[in-house]
């Protein structure tokens, strides 16, 4: 059968790091790669394996404490590899616990510190406060909806933009006003839900990117029914926004 | 003992009043224990042959009708309490149905479902002597938080314990604990035999457990309890004292490999509460008449021919109920709401594998997040015939498009509720009391 080019797929750690269902953001993503004509390849890394010799885009997930100090050694190991990756233009998507390792720093609500891997400029401290909830951003990729469920406060640097504007929920912290983070093709983010399912415009982004970097062309979307999708979508976006007290 | 008395007249006078308006409440057990902070220790501290909690993600309710049933085949008098009452008020208010007015219990022993959670506040209040731990699962990530935590929790009441705790031996969040057992409180276990070793999967999620090699299956012991399935309906018990023969051929009303673990479960537990009084030969019969609890399997008849209804509530959950019912193709509805009940965060749904209904498709999706579902459903190429948000509306066309036979409703905890009161209002079927009633004849 003949595609429009065959894109890896890496995930990253998901026995650690995948415990609230950002498994599901790969599922989406193999299978969009296929509607949309192309060939889709998945390699599941784990710590301690060699990291695949070909990746076109690269996802992880949210994972508790006693995950994040699993990967932790694994995840120094292919440090070299994944930056070198981002500065390619190699999408990837990172969901609460690997958002906050691609971030600088994570230091633990106890004062201990953990080195991130630095490709996005942000830094995390745990905090005392629990921030659950459903989320709504504005983001370059259109009205972006998931949930939230970390303890974790990111700090954006200077010149870091944030992944989107909070319409409702809390964000990077209880009052900043700002989701997650993206440099380059890279996005860490703190939504569940998972949040690829009902944001297929953000799927496609990655997909886009990946199909790129994988063929040298641009990507040549199929025709994908996404009419189940944008009816989640919007039914959450709205009943979001209708559950939202004033500040 | 006065005071004793005094809030239990008090508290059935409440009780009482609640069943005359329909349906039960926590608010008597809220009274009672206002009047009496100690009064559950109080009440249950008398029993002459202790207080057993059974508690873990999946497996709770239908574990515990297996050891009620089993311990009054052996001639004991038992209280327990309804599914959906496992927090202490809730307790207080099913105790105080059975209670005599002098607030004392006509039983010889309690047992009692209880959340991880519930069970270590209500271990706070009374010391359990006996304690049966299913299994850890992610459920409800939005309220635990963490499953190290929930593990965490149940470690928590096997130390609280003081006569013999039962553990799953082949889960090592579960099995783990046994560190945490106190001096003297004898450590069981029930789990999967060798034979049926590699059908693990079907059970337990595949997490981070499968790559610890420190936590490795713990040596059995003369007690231990093993179930070793004969077909897909049809199991024995393994016992592991050698020179004892198994127990059964067993077969239960419920079908699947869940269900049998939590037979195995509750078979250990009884076990080591009755020692030399335990009777391996009436055990199959015992087994073999206990109900399905209402939501787990339970199929109920209506005029048109029967509806199965299946709690789902987490992906551990989900998966053994696919892999028990897919393969009996049946007009499926899938319902999901995203109360607090149901937990908040329908993220889970992406870690069950669906395919199992690509042959006979969805008919019906509906809740709060019937949108969700349909998409997620989607994703694993299962049909999905149409979206309607509307609980009752949707059922009602489901069963009209699909008459006769049987149909199934997988739904969450709070879509199954509603659904399950549009029966009783519709079809006659028994409402949540009547089916406590039953329960306690």
């Amino acid at each position: 059968m003949s595609t429009k080019g065959t894109i890896h797929v890496v995930h990253l750690y998901p026995r650690e790091m995948s415990i609230y269902g950002d498994l599901g953001n790969t599922r989406v993503l193999m299978r969009r790669i296929a509607r949309h004509g192309y060939t889709p390849i998945l390699h599941e890394h784990h710590p301690g394996a060699d990291f695949p010799a070909t990746a076109h885009v690269i996802m992880g997930g949210g994972g508790q404490d006693s995950g994040q100090l699993r990967v932790e050694e694994d995840l120094a190991a292919i440090g070299d590899r994944l930056r070198d990756l981002a500065a390619q233009d190699v999408p990837m998507l990172m969901v609460c616990g690997m958002y906050q390792l691609m971030g600088k720093r994570f230091v633990t609500s106890t004062g201990s510190s953990m080195e991130g891997l630095g490709i996005l400029d942000v830094t995390t401290t745990g905090g005392a406060q629990r921030l659950i909830g459903p989320v709504a951003l504005q983001t370059p990729f259109g009205q972006v909806v998931g949930y939230e469920n970390h303890s974790g406060v990111t700090e954006l640097g200077a010149s870091q933009q944030p992944f989107g504007t909070v319409v409702s929920g809390h964000g990077n912290g209880p009052e900043a006003g700002h989701e997650g983070a993206r440099a380059r093709e890279v996005i860490g983010t703190y939504l569940h839900g998972p949040i690829l399912p009902a944001n297929p415009a953000l799927a496609d982004s990655l997909i886009a990117a990946a199909a790129r970097f994988a063929t040298g062309d641009d990507f040549q979307p199929g025709l994908v029914d996404d009419s189940i999708a944008t009816q989640a979508h919007d039914r959450q976006w709205r009943r979001i926004l209708a559950a939202q007290t004033p500040r | 003992m006065l005071r004793r008395a005094g809030a239990t007249v008090i508290g059935k006078a409440l009780v009482a009043a609640a069943r005359r308006r329909g349906g039960g409440s926590a608010f008597p057990g809220l009274v009672v224990e206002k009047l009496h902070p100690r009064y559950l220790a109080d009440v249950l501290g008398a029993l002459p042959r202790g207080i057993v909690v059974v508690s873990g993600t999946n497996g709770k309710t239908t574990t515990t009708r297996m050891v009620v049933a089993l311990l009054r085949a052996h001639g004991l008098r038992v209280v327990s309490n309804p599914t959906g009452s496992n927090f202490t008020r809730g307790v207080i208010s099913s105790l105080l149905r059975e209670v005599r007015g002098s607030g004392r219990l006509d039983a010889d022993i309690a047992v009692l479902e209880l959340d991880e959670a519930h069970a270590l506040k209500f271990a706070e209040v009374v010391k359990p002597t006996h304690s049966l731990v299913l299994n850890v699962a992610r459920d409800q990530l939005d309220r635990f938080a963490e499953i190290d935590h929930t593990a965490r929790l149940l470690s928590d009441l096997v130390a609280s314990t003081t006569t013999g705790v039962v553990l799953n031996r082949d889960d090592s969040f579960v099995s783990r604990s046994r560190a945490r057992a106190g001096a003297g409180v004898e450590v069981g276990w029930f789990g999967l035999d060798d034979s049926v070793r590699h059908r693990l999967d079907e059970l337990q999620e595949q997490d981070v457990r499968l790559a610890e090699g420190e936590d490795d299956v713990p040596p059995g012991g003369a007690d231990d309890i093993l179930l070793a399935p004969v077909d897909e309906r049809a199991f024995t018990l393994v016992r592991g004292a050698s020179d004892d023969a198994p127990i059964g051929p067993i077969t239960l009303q419920q079908r699947g490999l869940a269900a049998m673990i939590n037979a195995t479960a509750a078979t250990a537990m009884v076990n080591q509460i009755l020692g030399a009084g335990f009777r391996a030969d009436i055990v199959p019969d015992a087994l073999a008449a206990v109900v399905p609890p209402f939501g787990r399997g339970e199929v109920i008849d209506l005029d048109d021919g029967q509806l199965e209804l299946v709690l789902v509530k987490n992906p551990a959950g989900f998966t053994v109920a696919l892999s028990t019912y897919g393969t009996t193709p049946e007009a499926t509805m899938i319902a999901i709401n995203d109360d607090y009940a149901d937990g908040r965060d329908v993220s889970w749904l992406w870690d069950v594998s669906f395919e199992s209904l690509r042959e006979v498709g969805v008919d019906m999706t509906s809740g709060v997040r019937g949108w969700d579902m349909a998409l997620r459903l989607d994703y694993d190429d299962v049909e999905v015939r149409e979206v309607n948000l509307d609980l009752v509306l949707a059922l009602e066309q489901f069963l009209a498009r699909n008459p006769g036979g049987l149909r199934r409703l997988f739904c969450t905890y709070t879509a199954m509720m509603a659904l399950r009161r549009h029966l009783v209002e519709t079809q006659g079927i028994a409402s949540f009391g009547d089916e406590g009633q039953e329960e306690r004849a």
